[in-house]
């Protein structure tokens, strides 16, 4: 029953209550009366009965003014709490129960109540704060693995079964970018990243082949459950490839536990095989090329030692043979020496060093071993050699310590210097002369540093390093040197610098997540979180497509797992060929000067699109970037044909009674910093956090798929504004 | 009788050794310088043994031999590999293609001449 209902019930029991018992009593004396004695009583009472009327009519006031203070204070008083409660159950914890008011009894509830509510609230702090710290431990757990990756020397990629990449170190990037042929090589390394799949790098038939290896040793519990393969890219490189199986975790029941995806360390071979078939030419042709040259002269050779009774002109046409092979063997082995120069050398390991690295180290070690000074006197700036740095270094100062025990000098030079493919380093002191005879010996011997000594000489290492040395006088100048020479390192590879901003924060080449993620391409009814985007963003020459307006830069972020990956980002200049607008400049800040020579359009494109390749597109009034690039379909056959998602429409979505959608106002309403306005991937950087951000509230629209999301855009009002 | 020999080769300055060679050793001796003059040779010339180079202009000598084997009225003639192709690959297949031996260059002359005589004396 309704309280209400209930009031009304009480009080009019309190009516009843108030009359019923004077009504019943004069009722029952009035019929128990004579005729005579009722007049009397009539006579009597009816001058007096305004006045009970008014006493009973008093009595039953109080009694309401009574029952309805009770009513409040107990019954509706409660009912507050009981909402308050819910309150504090539901939408805001933080929230306490008051009844300041209300009678000591439900004062002492409200009381125990709130000391509930507060021990709850402990309680739940406490749980939170555990939450958050073995959040916090395990990732940090991840961004250790993740940094240990990235430093890694070798290419390392993790996929899922689906070939996904859910993990990938730099050296990969790296390696992958310079993998990366025609329109890819464009952006960035634009073949990597989370989520994408393996398969455009590596042939699939070949993983599945290598997976499928493994699944079968798993399923014999062999012990090595590893596979490896050499396989060539579209660009004709050769990879060695090692897979290594990532396994369900856990113990499984029965059988070995499944395989949730793979490790692949990738090496590029394709120099090391180039050489190694280099070499395997030098071999053949110095073996087998002299095989016909050696038989032929044996052959003649024996005739003429056997049968010494021919005549002049047999004889002279042998000794003519052995003539003629002689010099076509001298000549193939000139050949064969120049062509195969590099490949005969040595096999022993060796790095590309800097000079002036090397010689700091051993100056430290000279310094720590013998105390002897040294200075450096100039080293050519870029010098790198070829050479196994621990072995060379271990040589100077073998040198550096036979010259201080037998010659007491006081003090050593250095200097570096490079001529034609070879590079010069001498180590240099002034006054005594040595003979070449000690010198001779020191070359021999086994070197000895200290109280370390190594097993090979330094005529070893040298030959190791394909290398010689030998000593000289400056007479002029009274001193003598040792030159070291060795082969000049080929052109030193510098890292690519990663784009700005990406240094900062925790490296984002991996998604453990993904370890879950299912299926290809778009599906128009998973949750907005978990799909893949492109976010970007166009300058332009101008505002009218229509009227030849062109693009001139293109940036473009990915969102993986609700991650902006700033590292995979595609960032673009591009030659409009059409000048451009004067006006437009102070805006987007691009000059002619700094389009000249990039890019145009038609190359441009095929690599952004490849970059935008199963995800959703998504930009900030998408319309407009959207109309360039369909202006563009006809002429490079490339149609982005990917669902796409405009933050001002969803932003009307979101906020119906906002005046603004613009971005840096939605950015503002949202909490988002923009940093590089009016800049193609600053302003995609921008968007896409917007659009992360947006993703909750949409959920409380009841919006949760793409499908609901497109939806829900067509309907707004801007969505019919037409470009 | 006098054994018939044909010196398969397209080099001369081995020719000259093999076939001043072979005449002193009392053989009777003809010369092919490629693979299909050596067909032609073997057809006109009936040799009982054939001193066969591998690398050669028209027909290899591991083509020469094949079509030389799949004539069963010559099983009896004798067919001596003589190449510069000196990898144990190589001469498993001279010999898996029905050569009799297989001799890399180079060679001693008093060896061949022996693992000739060895061969048509029935060895």
């Amino acid at each position: 029953m309704q309280a209400r209902y209930r009031f009304i019930l009480a009080i009019l029991v309190l009516g009843a209550l108030v009359t019923g018992p004077f009504l019943a009593t004069s009722t029952l004396v009035w019929m128990e009366m004579t005729p005579d004695q009722r007049t009397q009583l009539k006579e009597l009472i009816v001058p007096h009965l305004p006045m009970g009327t008014l006493l009973t009519a008093l009595g039953f006031g109080l009694g309401l003014a009574v029952v309805r203070t009770l009513f409040r204070q107990y019954v509706q008083g409660l009912l507050r709490m009981a909402e308050h409660l819910r309150l504090m159950l539901g939408a805001n914890r933080n929230f306490r129960v008051t009844a300041e008011d209300g009678p000591p009894e439900v004062q002492l509830v409200a009381r125990a109540i709130n000391d509930l509510a507060q021990q709850r609230d402990e309680l739940m702090a406490d749980v939170e704060a555990q939450i958050a710290r073995a959040k916090a431990s395990v990732e940090e757990e991840k961004n250790r693995l993740a940094a240990l990756m990235s430093e890694l020397a070798q290419a390392v990629v993790v996929c899922n079964l689906d070939g996904r990449i859910l993990l990938y170190n730099n050296r990969a990037r790296l390696e992958f970018h310079t993998l990366a042929q025609g329109p890819t090589s464009v952006a960035s390394g634009a073949l990597i990243g989370l989520g994408r799949s393996i398969f455009s790098i590596i042939d699939r038939s070949r993983l599945a082949h290598a997976e499928e290896t493994i699944r079968q040793r798993l399923e014999r519990g062999l012990p090595a459950n590893v596979a490896h393969f050499i396989t060539t890219t579209a660009s004709g490189q050769f990879l060695r490839v090692q897979m290594v199986p990532v396994l369900a975790p856990g113990e499984a029941e029965a059988g070995p536990r499944p395989m949730t995806g793979y490790v692949l360390t990738v090496e590029n071979i394709t120099r090391s095989l180039e050489q190694e078939n280099a070499r395997n030419q030098a071999l053949l042709e110095l073996t087998q090329g002299n095989r016909a040259a050696i038989g032929n002269i044996r052959a003649a050779v024996e005739t003429l030692q056997d049968y010494p009774d021919m005549d002049m002109q047999e004889r002279e046409r042998f000794i003519q043979v052995v003539a003629e092979e002689v010099g076509r063997m001298s000549r193939q082995l000139e050949g064969t020496a120049q062509r195969f120069a590099d490949a005969t050398k040595t096999r022993w390991p060796l790095e590309d060093v800097s000079a002036e690295d090397l010689i700091k180290a051993a100056q430290r070690r000279i310094d720590e071993l013998f105390k002897l000074s040294s200075k450096i006197e100039g080293i050519e700036d870029n010098l790198w050699v070829r050479a196994d740095s621990f072995s060379l270094i271990f040589a100077i100062t073998f040198l550096a310590g036979r010259l201080a025990d037998h010659y007491e000098i006081r003090e050593l030079r250095f200097r570096g210097l490079s001529e034609g493919k070879l590079a010069y380093l001498d180590l240099i002191w002034s006054g005594h002369a040595m003979s070449s005879e000690t010198f001779y010996s020191w070359e021999q011997e086994n070197m000895q540093v200290g109280r370390e000594s190594a097993p090979v000489s330094l005529r070893e290492v040298l030959d190791r390093h394909g290398g010689e040395i030998w000593y000289q006088r400056e007479k002029a100048a009274h001193r003598a040197y040792f030159r070291f020479v060795l082969p000049l390192a080929q052109a030193v590879q510098e890292v690519p610098e990663l784009p700005a901003g990406a240094q900062q924060g925790r490296p984002e080449y991996y998604d453990f997540d993904l370890f879950n993620f299912q299926d290809t391409g778009v599906d128009l009814d998973r949750n907005l979180m978990e799909m893949a985007y492109t976010v970007f963003d166009t300058e332009t020459t101008g505002l009218e497509p229509a009227n030849g307006d062109e693009i001139i830069q293109i940036g473009a972020v990915r969102i993986v797992n609700g991650r902006l990956l700033r590292q995979e980002s595609f960032d673009q200049l591009v030659d409009p060929q059409r000048p451009l607008r004067p006006e437009g400049i102070p805006i987007h800040g691009i000059t002619e000067e700094m389009l000249r020579g990039k890019p145009s359009i038609d190359v441009v494109l095929p690599a952004f699109h490849a970059f935008c390749s199963e995800t959703v597109l998504v930009a900030h009034n998408a319309a407009f970037d959207m109309r360039f690039l369909q202006l563009k379909e006809e002429r490079t056959g490339l149609k982005f044909s990917q669902p796409v998602l405009d933050t001002l429409l969803l932003s009307a979505v979101i906020h119906p009674n906002q005046e603004s959608h613009k971005l840096d106002v939605i950015a503002e309403r949202l909490g988002v910093p923009i940093i590089g306005r009016h800049n193609a991937l600053g302003d995609a950087y921008a968007t896409g956090e917007v659009f992360l951000k947006m993703i909750p509230l949409l959920a409380e629209k009841g919006i949760h798929t793409l499908r609901q999301a497109l939806e829900a855009s067509q309907k707004t009002y801007f969505a019919r504004v037409k470009y | 009788m006098t054994h018939k020999i044909l010196i398969v080769d397209d080099e001369p300055n081995i020719v000259l050794s093999l076939e001043f060679l072979m005449k002193r050793e009392g053989f009777q001796v003809a010369v092919a310088a490629d693979g299909d003059a050596a067909l032609e040779q073997v057809q006109a010339f009936a040799p009982d043994l054939v001193l066969l180079d591998v690398m050669m202009p028209k027909k290899s000598g591991y083509e020469v031999c094949e079509i030389l084997r799949a004539d069963p009225a010559r099983s009896a003639m004798k067919i001596v590999m003589l190449t510069a192709k000196g990898r144990d690959t190589e001469v498993a297949k001279g010999l898996g293609l029905g050569a009799d031996a297989y001799v890399t260059k180079p060679f001693s002359n008093k060896e061949l001449v022996a693992q000739i005589k060895q061969l048509l004396a029935g060895g």
